[in-house]
């Protein structure tokens, strides 16, 4: 018997095929975003809030994930930039061939921002790099403060946390300082953002975050450039 | 629930392993689960009981290293294991500790016969 050392990544194709993704945006200034929550946590509807809000010189291109249906394209199409509905039959996450695939037939050195939605999941797509720049966690008041500790990966390897509904806090017993306070343990230095995408509160801090994390991506670009 | 595509994965690494050994037959693989990793091992060694099943594969086997959470303090060097998500260096008190392991999901090793 021989026992041969491998130390490869079980996702090694996945791994492959993300930084692939994650060249070709660099190579273009591009910003991915890869939105993570539970199902019903508001990663649409703050979609729809951001899209209205986007700055009409912004190319912009979601890419939005679900095992059924086309709901989510539907509802985000009405604002005028590209959207495309990824259905994974019952595959509970995005994994970075799907993204491939699905950006085949965009422009994609044209955009400045691709944002995309994964499936509502708090466990798989913590998993799976989809060649992102940062990934985004929602947590809504209407779920358990304890969910950070409850799910630490996809909150230790989100950089910003955007705390949603936070119109309803009068109503549930959430307890936002308590939430805040898990995701910090589970994350030491965690970005936190509230937000409500029924009152609008919270979301000039959200777009301004955006707007800084696509000068960002510019500026790299120029410095490769130059 | 996704543990099933990671069991696939697992043996696609397995099976180009095995084409690199003609005269010989694989029949162990070490795996390192970290605990951020997000993959259950219950769950992964069940999916895995389920591919390999009435396959050439069936006798392979599955060898699960769980690996902790591990923190580095940036003021005294000391490495330790995380505990109740308590980033705290335990010899200095420094908070300023920086995640060292815990996120692996990596094939470690395969062992050969013949």
């Amino acid at each position: 018997m021989k026992r041969i050392a491998i130390e490869e990544k079980v996702l090694n194709e996945n791994q492959l095929l993300a930084e692939q993704l994650r060249k070709r945006y660099r190579q273009h200034g591009i910003l991915c975003l890869n939105l993570i929550s539970a199902p019903g946590s508001g990663k649409t509807a703050l979609l729809e809030q951001t899209l209205e809000r986007m700055d009409r010189g912004t190319r912009v291109a979601v890419l939005t994930g679900d095992l059924q249906t086309e709901n989510d394209a539907k509802r985000l199409a009405k604002f005028g930039f590209p959207v495309k509905q990824i259905t994974t039959g019952g595959t509970c996450h995005l994994d970075a061939k799907m993204i491939g695939k699905h950006l085949e037939d965009w422009k994609v050195e044209d955009l400045d921002l691709l944002i995309v939605e994964n499936v509502g999941n708090l466990v798989c797509p913590s998993s799976y790099d989809l060649g992102e720049d940062a990934k985004i966690v929602l947590l809504s008041t209407t779920e358990g403060e304890d969910k950070p500790l409850k799910y630490p990966s996809v909150f230790f390897k989100s950089e910003l946390l955007l705390l949603t509904k936070i119109d309803l806090l009068p109503y549930v017993p959430f307890e936002a300082e308590l939430a805040r306070e898990n995701a910090r343990r589970v994350h030491p230095g965690m970005e936190i953002i509230d937000v409500s995408s029924i009152t609008g509160e919270g979301l000039d801090h959200w777009m301004n975050w955006l707007s800084r994390r696509l000068g960002k991506a510019r500026a790299k670009l120029e410095s490769v450039g130059t | 629930m996704h543990e099933l595509g990671i069991a696939t994965s697992i043996l696609e690494c397995v099976q180009a392993e095995a084409q690199r050994h003609p005269d010989g037959r694989i029949t162990k693989v070490g795996v390192k689960i970290g605990e951020l990793s997000g993959v259950d091992r219950d769950a992964l060694r069940f999916g895995f009981e389920v591919l390999v099943k009435d396959t050439e594969w069936e006798a392979l086997e599955l060898d699960l290293e769980y690996v902790p959470r591990m923190q580095r303090c940036s003021k005294c060097c000391y490495e330790f294991r995380m505990n109740d998500f308590d980033p705290r260096c335990p010899l200095c008190g420094e908070f300023c500790t920086q995640c060292i392991g815990g996120g692996e999901l990596d094939i470690a090793y395969m062992e050969v016969d013949g």
